[in-house]
């Protein structure tokens, strides 16, 4: 490591250096600054103490957008989780035109959220959509999608589903570094196709599996645009105002900025203990490779 | 032998699941595509008619030009300029700025290197929404807002997922390359340019797609920062457009949908072996 390298070395990394001090680091510290602050765009911040975090442990909109959002992400992640993985071990049977499936799958991830919410609105809709003539096809009644609390929510983490292709494509890669020889060895031992999945795949994958989870817990945890867009303002009964959306509620539409840092750090923090408790859950079933 | 016809079970199986399977995935999209090209009547038909009487090409041309009466100009062309403008200079920041960074993360020593790496590799935890308001109001004290500079001046500064992914490519050009060229006297920049960099063409292909899809697919950032509805992107206008328009004319809503997604899939067919690489790459540690 020689003085010429070190500086040319920290010069090539100058952008990310500025970027995650003025993109990253400040707006965290600025952030947390401001959650002890009653501020608006209009008023300079005036430091109030933990009055915000006070208020906030004692709003009912709080808590019912994070029952919302913990109850989505109980929801969605399991389910993506197991179609991605379910998905991905079919494409592995190495069955003609895998690439053409794989595609077919993946295409959903491309189209943009805002584009989403509306096919989907559409898809759901309660007169003329395509779910419910499905259901009459079968003379199911089907629920009310988008105008019962409890189905709303459940719509929008069937939506999820369809956006497992990007997790199922790294799945596929994982499963297809598993070696060979592993399989061999359990079919000596007469392993069926079921026992060598639980025994041998599962557990060569299972660094993916949390990896693909974890990123899936972020990610949820932050679901707006979807909602925004098929359920204007939270509809119906408040059941898909989800946290993000109260976040950006705060922000910009009341000006309550303060309030909304407030809730950033503890989102923050709900991120971390779910991340922190997934790891740790997971310790005793992932196992990695010792090269 | 029975054990061939088992296999053969098992491939049939898998083959007809999957048949279902993708059907159901893709099934959606062309509901949309079939309903964009029908008369407005037969979109509340039941049961639905999957292929329109007779396919109205012009409901593109008509949800393109909404507005044109109030506003006096087009807004879905506008909103496509927006859209585009803002796409192209964050993917250029993006691979200007990531290439650099991930070189130095990857092939050259420098003290806190490898620290600096890890915490980078953490800060992809932190939601954006927790760093939204002060980096707003950052913006606001730039007089940023309300012009499309917060929406693609950050690419300029790289970003931890792909320095990650640039990296995991660089670190397998084997290292004799950097040194053969330094006995010849290149500067490190050298190196990066001419061999490094055209070697690495597919990873700076990922990040570049990747980028693209961001932003091209992003909606919060729009929606926190642009304020006139000249300057909207396609996301934004759609949003706008099916908040105002939505529930009744729903072949012209899906028709300006079909418009927001087709670039991203024409774009995905082009470099499909490229993106899905990429993507398989992101879960590896």
């Amino acid at each position: 490591m020689s003085k010429r390298d070190s500086r040319v070395g920290i010069l090539f990394a100058t952008p990310w250096i500025l970027g995650f001090l003025i993109f990253l680091t400040y707006p965290l510290v600025a952030s947390l600054l401001y959650s002890f602050t009653n501020f608006s765009i209009l008023r300079p911040p005036k430091l109030i103490g933990l009055q915000n975090y006070n208020e906030l442990f004692h709003d009912e909109v709080f808590y019912k957008s994070l029952g919302n959002t913990l109850l989505y992400v109980a929801g969605a992640v399991p389910l993506s989780t197991v179609v991605a993985i379910a998905l991905a071990l079919l494409l592995n049977t190495k069955v003609k035109g895998m690439s053409i499936y794989r595609t077919m799958f993946f295409l959903p991830t491309l189209v943009p959220m805002v584009a989403l919410g509306t096919l989907f609105s559409w898809v759901f809709n309660g007169d003329f959509g395509l779910l419910n003539e499905a259901f009459h096809k079968v003379h199911v009644t089907p629920p009310n999608w988008m105008g019962d609390p409890t189905w709303a929510k459940w719509t929008l983490i069937l939506i999820s589903i369809w956006g497992c292709g990007q997790a199922m494509v790294i799945y596929l890669a994982g499963l297809q570094d598993v070696p060979v020889s592993l399989y061999e060895a359990a079919e000596l031992d007469g392993a069926k196709v079921w026992a060598k999945t639980i025994n041998v795949t599962l557990p060569m994958i299972s660094p993916v599996i949390l990896f693909n989870v974890v990123m899936g817990i972020i990610g949820s945890l932050q679901i707006f645009a979807v909602p925004y867009v098929m359920f204007p303002g939270g509809a119906p009964a408040r059941s898909t105002y989800f946290y993000s959306s109260y976040l950006y509620d705060n922000a910009f539409q009341y000006q309550r900025m303060g309030y909304a840092s407030a809730m950033g750090w503890v989102l923050f923090i709900i991120t971390l203990a779910l991340t922190l408790i997934a790891l740790k859950l997971s310790e005793k079933h992932v196992h990695y490779e010792s090269s | 032998m029975s054990k061939s016809s088992s296999e053969q079970t098992r491939k049939i199986f898998a083959h007809v699941a999957l048949v279902l399977l993708s059907v159901m995935f893709v099934l959606p999209l062309l509901w949309m595509l079939s309903t964009a090209l029908k008369p407005t009547p037969e979109t509340m038909t039941s049961p639905p008619r999957w292929i329109p009487s007779q396919f109205l090409w012009g409901n593109f041309a008509k949800a393109v030009a909404y507005g044109s009466k109030e506003l006096g100009y087009i807004p879905f062309l506008v909103y496509a300029r927006n859209t585009i403008i803002i796409t192209i200079l964050s993917v250029g920041g993006a691979v200007l700025s990531n290439s650099i960074v991930a070189y130095s993360f990857a092939r050259i020593k420098w003290p806190g290197r490898d620290l600096f790496f890890g915490v980078t590799l953490a800060t992809m935890m932190v939601p954006f929404p927790v760093t939204m308001v002060p980096t707003f109001a950052l913006f606001k004290w730039l007089g940023w807002v309300g012009t499309f500079k917060p929406l693609w001046v950050p690419a300029f500064f790289a970003s931890a997922f792909s320095i990650f992914l640039l990296r995991q490519f660089y670190r397998t050009i084997p290292m004799e390359l950097s040194e053969a060229a330094k006995i010849d006297g290149c500067s490190e920049f050298r190196i990066f340019t001419d061999i490094i960099a055209p070697l690495s063409r597919p990873a700076l292909m990922v990040v570049a797609l990747f980028t693209f899809m961001g932003s091209w697919n992003d909606f919060l950032g729009p929606l926190i920062y642009l304020v006139d509805q000249q300057t909207f992107t396609l996301s934004l206008g759609l949003q706008a457009y099916q908040s105002q328009h939505g529930g009744t004319e729903w072949n012209l809503l899906m028709a300006a949908s079909c418009l927001v997604i087709a670039p991203v899939i024409i774009v995905f067919f082009l470099a499909q072996k490229v993106f899905i690489q990429g993507i398989a790459t992101s879960g590896l540690k």
